[in-house]
């Protein structure tokens, strides 16, 4: 294989060196961020180490405000891993030639941020060590989770989401395992050997995988939406004011694509950066990208106006302390500078021709992010805060337990990334050489 | 507050001779003394929270008074409303709990199985009566007063959720007193902590299947309200108050 490697030509050639060339070695600047982000993950272990150990009563978290961070963040990872899967698995449906670069960044972004999305509820947990009660295991007093909890169904979509996810991302990495099997030698090709399942690339085994991957994306689409749905649920299905509503299914779902888009496009701008791979992140992928985000924007708007307009326009009593402490009162900051990071900036500087630039498209996405975790934010604080009993109102503070755990998991993400980047190629070489040979 | 939604006498039990625990609070005679609110705390081992824990709303009571004030200074009004669990018939929280920590009994009681809760929280936050207390850390009491632990009454551990059981250790004993004596439990046998130590006598509890109990007679009356009935928790917690 490595000589039938020397004598590829042309692009395939060229595709090979410029993917597999940064798995190669490791730079100063690499090792310094990793350790960085390592030195983040540690502190938010430690802290999560102090919270297990004191009670979780060291984190912010006060009644009436009984979920704090620790769901924010749960449902904006949730949010982010929808970017691989559904934007992989609906350009792969519709055959879009230009997702070929894109796929495998998008679907590795899906398994770590639901690694540590998943990570949240456990993190909450008043006592974490007791997590698997939720799990429906044999047992002899013949116990049952409720069946009937939200958090439940959230578990059982969340388990089944991660599964998906990895196949999906697994399924077309295989071909490109065999290959770096070829090319490595000593323990590296054993381990990429036996990650390759024995492929060696016939027919058959090409015939299965097209037909395994086209399953695959049909099926994790359904996953992608129904596990969104059930995260809406945990909150739409109780009876706090502005959280009973209808509308959040859809909603949360179309949020999630929306920042997982966002965050697509900055691992993008990063990969282009950091890995030098321009000539295949091209701009048309930037501004395609972009296109949808634009379009996700505009979604967003129309869900949240039909959200707010509703209960305001209602008028009930209950709702409507909610509703004011969001738009006009302490939570008000917040809200203006979602609205205008979720829509202003990326419908002005997106939907403005002249301004649609590789520059303007990272500025539009990194305040998509900022928007989409202050909805969250703004989705779970303040209806607790304002519960249906003026009596029992209480403000809510995080410690520095959640703002550590928060940073976490942000440099978790970053170094999962790093690692993954470092170990496959980030691009599935195989898909390009295919899209180099018909066109 | 709201009128009466689910009237008293529409509560029944699944079996005649199964009692269905309800309280009713007269609010025209309640003077937000707190006494209720100490009795229950010597009663069922409730923690004491310190200042600074109480000041971040870490405070742990399972009945509080609420206080609401009407009109502007000096003209001034207070009314309290001790507010305690509702023991609602269609309970918010349960349905929510993961683990069934929390369900219905068959006497209505909305009971909590601490050894079971593993914290979510999803039941505080779906309570609209916020009236579930959680344990933030382990349980500490100050010098003495470990010394005065009732030893019916188990101590819960910290990440566990609690809140009123209208004493059911009471109605327990109850029972089996009725039971040892070989007769019917009577209205008045059996009296949950805040109750008793009621000095206004402004609390009823009883058997609200009995059309002769106390608590029956009282919320039964045209002053009797359900808190936040409206939202269709059907609580069994009535409270009297004359409309102005």
């Amino acid at each position: 294989m490595t000589a039938l490697a020397t004598t590829l030509n042309g692009p395939h050639r060229r595709v090979r060196e410029d993917v597999l060339n940064p798995l190669e070695g490791l730079s100063f600047w690499y090792l310094a961020s990793a350790a960085f982000f390592s030195a983040l993950v540690v502190w938010a272990l430690f802290a999560w180490g102090c919270q297990i150990f004191w009670g979780i009563g060291v984190a912010g978290i006060r009644r009436p405000v009984f979920w704090g961070l620790y769901i924010v963040n749960f449902v904006f990872w949730i949010g982010i891993s929808h970017a691989g899967t559904l934007i992989s698995a609906i350009l792969r449906l519709t055959d879009a030639g230009w997702r070929k670069p894109v796929t495998r960044a998008a679907e590795a972004i899906t398994v770590f941020a639901l690694m540590i999305g998943g990570m949240f509820p456990l993190i909450h947990l008043g006592r974490v060590w007791l997590f698997y009660w939720l799990i429906p295991y044999p047992n002899d007093r013949l116990l049952w989770p409720n069946f009937r909890s939200p958090l439940v169904w959230d578990m059982t979509a969340i388990f089944t989401y991660i599964t998906g996810s990895v196949l999906y991302l697994y399924l077309p990495l295989i071909p490109d395992l065999a290959e770096m099997a070829s090319r490595s030698q000593g323990w590296k090709s054993r381990v990429y050997r036996l990650l390759a399942i024995g492929w060696t690339g016939s027919d058959r085994q090409w015939h299965a995988l097209e037909r395994a991957m086209k399953l695959m994306a049909a099926m994790i689409l359904a996953v992608a939406v129904s596990v969104h749905s059930v995260v809406s649920y945990d909150f739409s299905m109780s009876i706090a004011p502005m959280w009973h509503s209808t509308i959040f299914a859809p909603f949360f779902v179309a949020g999630a694509i929306f920042s997982g888009i966002a965050a697509l496009i900055l691992v993008m701008f990063a990969l282009r950066k950091f890995l030098n791979l321009g000539r295949y992140l091209r701009p048309l992928h930037f501004h395609n990208l972009s296109k949808l985000l634009l379009l996700m924007c505009l979604v967003w708007l129309y869900f949240s106006a039909s959200e707010h307009l509703t209960v305001w326009y209602g008028n009930e009593h209950i709702e409507m302390t909610v509703f004011n402490a969001r738009v006009y009162g302490e939570y008000a900051p917040y809200f203006w500078l979602m609205v205008a990071c979720n829509f202003l900036i990326p419908f002005i500087l997106l939907g403005i021709r002249r301004l649609r630039t590789l520059g303007t498209i990272a500025v539009s996405s990194v305040a998509v992010l900022i928007g989409m975790w202050l909805e969250r934010f703004l989705i779970v604080i303040p209806t607790l805060s304002y519960s249906a009993l003026p009596a029992a109102w209480g403000p809510y503070q995080a410690s520095w337990v959640e703002l550590s755990i928060t940073a976490g998991t942000f440099a978790a993400m970053a170094l999962f990334y790093m690692i993954f980047a470092k170990i496959f190629p980030i691009i599935a070489i195989w898909e390009y050489d295919e899209d180099v040979s018909t066109s | 507050m709201s009128e009466q939604l689910v009237p008293v006498s529409e509560i029944q039990s699944t079996d005649d001779n199964v009692p269905r625990w309800g309280m009713a609070i007269d609010l025209d005679r309640c003077t937000g003394c707190e006494a209720c609110v100490v009795a229950c705390h010597v009663e069922n081992n409730i923690p004491i929270a310190t200042e600074g824990d109480a000041a971040m709303g870490r405070s742990s009571h399972w009945i509080r008074i609420d206080r609401y004030y009407e009109g502007t200074f000096p003209d001034i009004k207070v009314k309290y409303r001790p507010v305690l669990c509702q023991q609602c018939d269609d309970a918010p929280c349960e349905p929510v709990c993961p683990v069934y920590a929390t369900y219905q009994n068959a006497e209505g009681l909305n009971v909590q199985v601490y050894n079971r809760c593993v914290g979510t929280r999803y039941c505080a936050n779906n309570c609209p009566y916020q009236v579930r207390v959680f344990n933030w850390f382990d349980p500490e009491w100050p010098e003495p007063l470990e010394l005065q632990l009732n030893p019916d009454v188990s101590i819960r551990p910290g990440g566990v959720m609690e809140k009123c059981t209208f004493c059911i250790q009471r109605i327990q004993r109850g029972k089996l007193d009725a039971q040892a004596e070989d007769r019917k439990i009577e209205d008045g046998d059996i009296q949950p902590a805040c109750v008793q130590g009621c000095p206004a006598e402004a609390m009823a509890f009883g058997d609200l299947t009995d059309p002769e109990s106390k608590v029956s007679q009282w919320a039964g009356v045209g002053r009797s309200t359900q808190l936040l009935g409206e939202l269709g928790t059907k609580p069994k917690v009535f409270y009297l108050e004359k409309s102005d």
